[in-house]
């Protein structure tokens, strides 16, 4: 059985919820108030399609400012990307445009680049309109709402993209969020 | 003995009595950097410390090392030399609010109005100074830049304490335009409060407590170096010198929860006080086959230090020749580890700065839990910042070797509960002590039994040590030896140039009791010695 090593990373401001996405996708689980990640964390997981296996090997980067330059340690050589934002705080979305600017300018050329809006299952507190969304990467890149209650609906992106070879996991935990594809 | 209660006497004990030798928990080789208590953390020593460091940084020379053993890779070398992360690309941000320079009040005032100032601060509509919780609490800690801007306050939002930082900023530099001096401390009513002030930051504690002025620095020295830890000294000089009224806020942001822990390990941790770490008890074959599996399975190049820590004592240290680790330094991984919950979840990669090894770069630090029930933490520390599969790898082969051998398992027998109780030294009358070693920088204490267990008997107990500590170590008339009877307990203090001994006793033994448990408890010591510290300095 054929096994594929993906090298996957997620960014974007601090308190998005990418560890909670991690979290889902590697183990179904899901905390309340998680805490802050210091500097990066790695996880791996294993996972079977049309008896494929992907071996996922996850960056879990830490969104505060001053862990900023570090970044392209963790996307340099990445499969995939997933950047984070969270539809309830308006501040996070313009930070997500950065990161995908930075990585279509700086990381490896077929990296694909996944865009997430987290927190879907605080419809009632949006901020980020599904309207106002202008992603740069819009012709091209999957973006997706991540939700980690649902997780369903968020897992399913990721095993299809999985099909795709080019390795992107959609997490999801607890809450929803919206992906666009 | 009801009418002696309130009695406190105090004799200074003849030296003869007890029988000094040389310390017990000597070793050839020290793998700490030994210091006295007191010692070189405070005030323009510290200063001219880091200005000497800074010509000579340990992190560039290891590189460079790295860079004549293989100087065929010199395409990656220029990039390795940066090793601080933050250095280049993090600076303030310009879309920062640009106000002008902030009006400095004490130009205008005199120091008295000042004073009067901060004595009925309460009537400034400030709401976090108007709660009485806030003002309940005993020992409060601020942390601001030079030009006033609040960076950290330990209660209370630091927004709303702007006024309060203000008149502090006013009182540094009131003394400093005005005499050319540095303000120490003051004495306002039960409160004291003392500065410390560093380049680009004030650090200002306001106490009821009795902790001395000097140890209250070092506190405050400790805060300092663990916003150094996240930042670095240079990353620090340079956003104040491109921005003079910078909110470091910025860059500190998910930090506090490390200056919080750092507070909170200060009222517990005699260690800080010692300026020693604590060995967790282990037989010394056991811990030779930690350190060992640590030599055999990561003899990576650039791994500078790989520890082991257990419920905030160390386990074992293996470092590279030339190099050694400060216990301030240490004391800041352990807090680190601490704080950070999150290190339990996954392996992690994160920069560090040890600010005693090299305040000018980070080191970077692969850390990740050992068990399943997260107690036993490996830390590898390195200056190469693409490692971290190579170091992952090296702690799989450890923890199979560590489980293979009951390294592990010998590790959380230790942690267990009364595995390390005063009665296993067979002394009655003896209810806690610590017994640190100079040479070696470790120090030993049993765990804390009845009376000491509720959080209020503990705080006493610490604070029992902080005196017979500061008497002891009083500048004015340094005590070799000090005998004193309080309320609940008798205590004895014994420095030598080895080694510092502090013990308490239930409150009815005499001197010569004590001075016979003393020398007792040093026999038993001395017999355990391999057992209690780290006796190996293992290199890679």
């Amino acid at each position: 059985m054929a096994v594929k090593e993906i090298k996957l990373c997620l960014l974007g401001e601090s308190g998005v919820g990418k560890s909670s996405i991690v979290l889902r996708f590697v183990r179904d689980q899901y905390k309340e108030c998680l805490e802050s990640t210091i500097g990066a964390s790695f996880m791996t997981k294993r996972v079977v399609l049309d008896e494929r296996t992907f071996i996922f090997q996850i960056w879990d980067t830490a969104g505060q400012e001053k862990y900023r330059s570090l970044a392209p340690m963790y996307y340099r050589g990445a499969a995939a990307a997933i950047v984070v934002y969270d539809i309830t705080r308006e501040s996070s979305f313009p930070a997500a445009q950065e990161w995908v600017k930075e990585l279509q300018r700086m990381a490896s050329g077929n990296i694909v680049i996944a865009v997430a809006g987290n927190k879907c299952d605080l419809e009632d507190l949006r901020e980020v309109s599904t309207v106002a969304r202008k992603l740069p990467a819009d012709d091209f890149t999957p973006s997706m709402g991540t939700s980690y209650y649902l997780h369903g609906t968020a897992r399913e992106p990721g095993t299809r993209r999985a099909q795709e070879k080019k390795g992107c996991c959609g997490g999801g935990g607890k809450r929803n969020s919206d992906i666009i594809y | 003995m009801a009418a002696k209660e309130a009695e406190q006497t105090e004799i200074e004990v003849e030296n003869e009595e007890l029988q000094e030798d040389i310390a017990p928990g000597d070793c050839g080789s020290a793998m700490l950097i030994a210091s006295d208590s007191f010692d070189s953390l405070v005030g323009n020593d510290y200063e001219t410390e880091l200005a000497i460091k800074k010509k000579k940084s340990h992190i560039n020379e290891i590189v460079r090392q790295g860079s004549f053993e293989q100087e065929d890779s010199c395409g990656e070398q220029a990039d390795v030399n940066h090793i601080g992360p933050y250095g280049d690309a993090t600076t303030p941000s310009a879309s920062e609010e640009s106000s002008g320079e902030q009006s400095d009040p004490s130009m205008t005032k005199e120091l008295s109005a000042v004073l009067d100032e901060i004595s009925k601060s309460p009537d400034h509509d400030d709401d976090d100074v108007k709660t009485p919780e806030w003002k309940a609490q005993s020992k409060h800690v601020f942390i601001l830049s030079d030009s006033g801007k609040p960076v950290y306050s330990r209660y209370g939002n630091e927004d709303k304490l702007v006024t309060v930082f203000g008149v502090m900023q006013a009182l540094v530099s009131f003394v400093q335009d005005s005499a050319h001096d540095s303000i120490r401390s003051l004495v306002a009513g039960e409160h004291r409060i003392i500065f410390l002030h560093h380049e680009n930051i004030i650090l200002v504690c306001v106490t009821r407590g009795s902790e001395s002025d000097r140890l209250i620095r070092i506190q405050l020295n400790y805060l300092y170096n663990q916003i150094l830890s996240v930042l670095t000294l240079s990353t620090l000089k340079k956003i104040f010198k491109q921005r003079r009224n910078y909110d470091l806020r910025r860059q500190l942001s998910g930090s506090e929860k490390f200056l919080d822990s750092l507070l909170t390990m200060m009222e517990r941790e005699p260690g800080l006080l010692l300026s020693a770490v604590r060995c967790l008890p282990l037989e010394c074959q056991t811990r030779d086959m930690i350190a060992q599996s640590i030599v055999q399975h990561a003899k990576v190049k650039d791994l500078v230090f790989a520890l082991i820590i257990a419920n905030s004592q160390l386990v074992t240290l293996v470092r590279m020749k030339k190099y050694f680790l400060h216990p301030m330094d240490l004391h800041i991984i352990i807090n680190l580890i601490n704080a950070a919950e999150s290190f339990k979840a996954a392996e992690s990669w994160t920069p560090i700065c040890l600010p005693k090894f090299d305040s000018s770069g980070f080191l970077q630090a692969h850390i990740s839990y050992l068990d399943e029930a997260c107690q036993t933490c490996l830390l590898l520390l390195t200056v190469d910042r693409d490692s971290f599969f190579t170091l992952s790898g090296c702690k799989t082969k450890i923890t199979e070797r560590l489980i293979k051998y009951n390294g592990l398992k010998a590790i959380s027998d230790s942690l267990r509960k009364d595995s390390y109780n005063i009665s296993k030294c067979g002394i009655s009358d003896l209810r806690h002590f610590l017994y640190k070693n100079k040479s070696t920088a470790q120090y030993t204490s049993p765990e804390l039994e009845a009376p000491y267990l509720s959080p209020g008997e503990q705080e006493r107990l610490f604070g029992l040590y902080h005196y017979l500590h500061n008497r002891i170590h009083s500048s004015a008339r340094p005590l070799k030896i000090l005998y004193h009877v309080g309320q609940y307990e008798a205590l004895l203090g014994w420095v030598t140039q080895g080694f510092e001994l502090y013990a308490v006793f239930s409150p009815l033994v005499t001197k010569s009791l004590a001075i016979n448990a003393v020398n007792k408890l040093m026999a038993w010591i001395r017999k355990e010695a391999s057992r209690l510290f780290i006796l190996e300095s293992v290199t890679f």
